[in-house]
């Protein structure tokens, strides 16, 4: 790949992993944030549904991360 | 001579495997998600693993940078063995570096000393090699940085107790992601350089599919380097750049593993070192009160900068040995070379000893160098 070719796909990738990159660790942070709230005892269940789809989230990333990798991006 | 290459290939990528356990399993260790061993055997078994999941394995070396023609069994000799021992050196110093740059600065050093500068496609070393190695640590900074930020926003207030243990799991399952890409990319490399070297010798045909001894014996190599752990690597990501607690770990590794994944599918590959070093300085940017050791970081970019032209010169040296002496003794003389640096690096590494023991003990001045004629490592507390 060229210069002028690197710098086209480079934005592309600035987007794409800021938003997977910062992404993912923002949603995790929000599930880490519903299931720690409460002082005492469990978390009431909407917390903790919206903290299972949080990690859920963060699950379903790692798993597009490793189909990536089978597939073979290059 | 196919043996010496073989051999020298599957030495590369076991210094490969050392080379880089830190860039996924640095900021594990040194947050206490992972015992330092179990880190490192999750990272070999990753490693091993990965190795096997993508086979698109293609017979090349240095494509595209140097004239494909020009590449001989010999040259690809001496530019493993520029790689081979700038990856040591920089060990040695305890600076991590990018091992892709060490081999291809080793094969285009070889090239150059062989057959002159026309030999070389300049553009294409720019183009692949130098811009990506500038954009990638400042990508990865950006985003591990605005992850880490948005990660301590969102759970201000949450007691840091409660917080660390569920950030610990993310940053275990981000980590290994890391690590699976790693094994994928750094071993396929290897195979390919194997690969080509049977074609060159008349032992395979590039119709063949790569032979499973070559990727059974790339995928061991590679996990056998990262158990070793290149510790002396670890506690410079894991403890010198940046004090790293365990939200910053995740966004760190997480940042690492999508700019990788996403670089090498928008058709740009990135290398893993520069990347989670970039992703680790994020980090330490994107919390408030986090120190970044810049002289640190300062000593990496030297150390980056140096990869291309120190592993060439070495591949360079090498390549003329070869040519100057007659027959097969050039390539026994450089193995021969090779082999009694790597004991003497290895040597000089004994003087100051980093392993799983230590590699978490509080960095020590600010300025910590890994002079092995010093003894600056405290025991660990």
């Amino acid at each position: 790949m060229d210069v002028p070719g690197t710098l086209t796909a480079l934005w592309q990738i600035v987007v794409v992993s800021l938003l997977v990159g910062a992404g993912v660790p923002a949603v995790f942070a929000v599930g880490v944030r519903a299931l720690a709230e409460v002082p005492a005892g469990p978390a009431p269940f909407p917390r903790r549904l919206l903290a299972g789809c949080c990690f859920g989230v963060a699950s379903l990333a790692v798993v597009a991360g490793i189909v990536l990798i089978v597939l073979g991006g290059r | 001579m196919l043996v010496l290459v073989v051999v020298t290939a599957l030495a590369f990528d076991y210094t490969n495997g050392f080379h880089d356990t830190g860039n996924a399993m640095a900021t594990s260790i040194a947050t206490g998600a992972l015992q330092p061993r179990r880190a490192v055997a999750l990272a070999a078994v990753l490693n091993l693993v990965g190795a096997f999941l993508s086979l698109h394995v293609a017979a090349a070396i240095a494509t595209g940078l140097v004239e494909a023609s020009m590449i001989t069994l010999p040259l690809v000799l001496a530019g493993l063995c520029g790689g081979i021992i700038w990856n040591l050196l920089t060990w040695l110093l305890g600076l991590p570096s990018s091992s892709s740059h060490a081999l291809l600065g080793g094969v285009i050093g070889a090239v150059l000393a062989a057959s002159g500068p026309a030999a070389v496609i300049w553009g294409g070393v720019l183009g692949k090699v130098v811009v990506p190695a500038l954009l990638a640590p400042v990508v990865a900074l950006l985003v591990g940085g605005v992850g880490t930020w948005l990660v301590y926003r969102i759970t201000r207030g949450v007691d840091p107790g409660a917080r660390d243990r569920g950030f610990r799991w993310g940053q275990v399952g981000s980590a290994s992601l890391v690590s699976l890409a790693h094994g994928t990319n750094d071993a396929q490399k290897t195979m390919g350089v194997i690969f080509l070297a049977l074609i060159a010798a008349g032992s395979a045909s590039a119709e063949d599919t790569v032979p499973w001894w070559v990727i059974v014996s790339c995928a061991v190599a590679i996990a056998l380097g990262t158990y070793m752990g290149g510790w002396r690597i670890i506690r410079t990501l894991g403890k010198g750049l940046v004090e790293i607690e365990s939200p910053q770990g995740m966004a760190a590794e997480t940042s690492s593993a999508a700019t990788i994944l996403l670089s090498s599918h928008f058709g740009m590959s990135l290398s893993t070192t520069h990347v989670a070093t970039g992703s680790i300085l994020g980090s330490g940017l994107g919390r408030r009160g986090a120190r970044v050791r810049w002289r640190v970081a300062g000593r990496m970019a030297v150390a980056w900068v140096l990869t291309l032209p120190a592993a060439g010169l070495v591949g360079a040296v090498c390549a003329l040995l070869v040519q100057v002496l007659p027959g097969l003794a050039g390539s026994l003389v450089v193995f021969g070379l090779l082999v009694v640096t790597t004991a003497f690096l290895y040597h000089r590494s004994r003087a100051q000893h980093v392993d799983h023991t230590n590699v978490n003990a509080d960095w020590c001045p600010d300025d910590e160098v890994l002079d092995p004629d010093h003894h600056l490592i405290h025991e660990r507390h």
